[in-house]
């Protein structure tokens, strides 16, 4: 479904991502892994289309994307992709039945279709008593079963979460966790995950291990 | 005599006999070894014989003998001093797989490379156990996983110090 094939890609002098290839399916759960300055990010951002490879090919359903012009990869990330950063990356002014409903209402779906699609992706990941609350008053896992809950709200083909549980404590991260793939499975959805936490990589259908840009020899791909 | 104290610790609830009492640790200690039946008895009869369990009934309906254990006064008060004993942390600290990179050096990255996809496997089918656990599988699924990434960290270091070591 989603594919890349000999990805390459530098910042400056820095060789960010050597030849690296790899495939995707539908409704799979793939764990990026390697230490702090492997190449996840890149990648992960080569992969939803933020960043575009010197080198190689992005696929999406047989559709070549890196190459796409901008307003065109854009309404393809708008309409095919989710993303759940860090810091869960909400917009402080608005609740957080607001922040879910955003990325439909960027879609021009109408205000009342947006929050009512918004109301059951919340209760869905059982957050629905913070759905009229600003995110500033919301804890850190809270925070990031809204953003998981923006995320889908679309019905994107592909999640891509960088270190989603990565501010949170253990079992605040498996609350995330557990609502991120139980959301994603009942839809279907493929979650690409960036992690350097191996009990975070573990929730993985499989790893792709990242050394130095490139996939690391001896880990099926 | 750790089997000892925690068959001790399951009886306080009421007296046992030793089928109940091995499946009972098998659940409360899932993932260590399940205990052996013969073991189960070996340490009842330790118990019984330093006065710290006693025997409080005998069944036996044509089937075969049942013997029901009880804690002592005893007993209690053994289980209350270990229950409170805080565990020397191990002076020695080895496994195969440390002894193996001990032995091969800087040789030994491809093995540590297949050692930790096994890891990974092991810690994915935990993950997958916890989803659907009861609360004591899921305590002893976290107790595994935690030592298995404590494995997998000191692979990925000394997978660097391996690499710095063979760049120099």
């Amino acid at each position: 479904m989603l594919e890349a094939r000999g990805l390459g890609k530098s910042f400056g002098q820095t060789r960010a991502l050597t030849d690296v290839s790899l495939t995707i399916a539908e409704g799979e759960l793939v764990a990026i892994t390697g230490p702090s300055g492997a190449g996840k990010s890149t990648l992960l951002n080569c992969l939803a289309g933020v960043v575009r490879p010197e080198s190689g090919e992005v696929v999406l359903d047989g559709r070549r994307i890196d190459t796409l012009p901008e307003a065109d990869l854009t309404k393809l990330r708008r309409e095919s992709f989710g993303i759940v950063f860090q810091f869960g990356e909400l917009v402080p002014e608005l609740t957080a039945a607001e922040n879910v409903a955003l990325p439909m209402l960027f879609n021009r779906h109408g205000r009342q279709e947006a929050m009512t699609v918004a109301a059951q992706w919340l209760a869905r990941l059982e957050v629905s008593d913070c759905a009229d609350r600003r995110t500033g008053e919301l804890s850190g896992g809270q925070r990031q079963r809204v953003a998981v809950a923006r995320a889908l709200v679309t019905g994107p083909r592909v999640i891509f979460a960088d270190e989603p549980t990565g501010a949170l404590d253990t079992i605040g991260g498996e609350q995330v966790m557990n609502a991120l793939i139980g959301a994603a499975r009942g839809s279907r959805t493929a979650v690409v995950l960036v992690t350097h936490d191996n009990r975070v990589a573990a929730y993985a259908d499989r790893e792709i291990a990242l050394r130095d840009g490139a996939v690391l020899a001896g880990v099926r791909r | 005599m750790t089997t000892g104290h925690v068959l001790l610790g399951l009886l306080v609830e009421r007296p046992k006999h030793g089928y109940e009492l091995k499946k009972e640790h098998d659940h409360r200690l899932a993932g260590a070894k399940p205990l052996a039946y013969g073991q189960v008895y070996a340490t009842l009869q330790r118990l019984e014989r330093d006065g710290l369990a006693e025997v409080v009934e005998t069944q036996q309906e044509g089937g075969p003998e049942r013997t029901l254990y009880a804690i002592t006064d005893n007993g209690q008060a053994e289980l209350e001093r270990w229950l409170n004993t805080v565990e020397p942390s191990a002076p020695y600290v080895s496994s195969p797989l440390f002894a193996r990179v001990a032995v091969a050096g800087n040789a030994a990255d491809g093995y540590l490379v297949r050692q930790r996809e096994a890891h990974l496997a092991r810690m994915r089918e935990l993950t997958a156990e916890k989803a659907s656990g009861a609360p004591a599988q899921v305590l002893a699924a976290d107790y595994a996983l935690q030592h298995l990434d404590a494995d997998l960290r000191w692979i990925e270091t000394a997978l660097a110090r391996m690499k710095e070591h063979n760049n120099a």
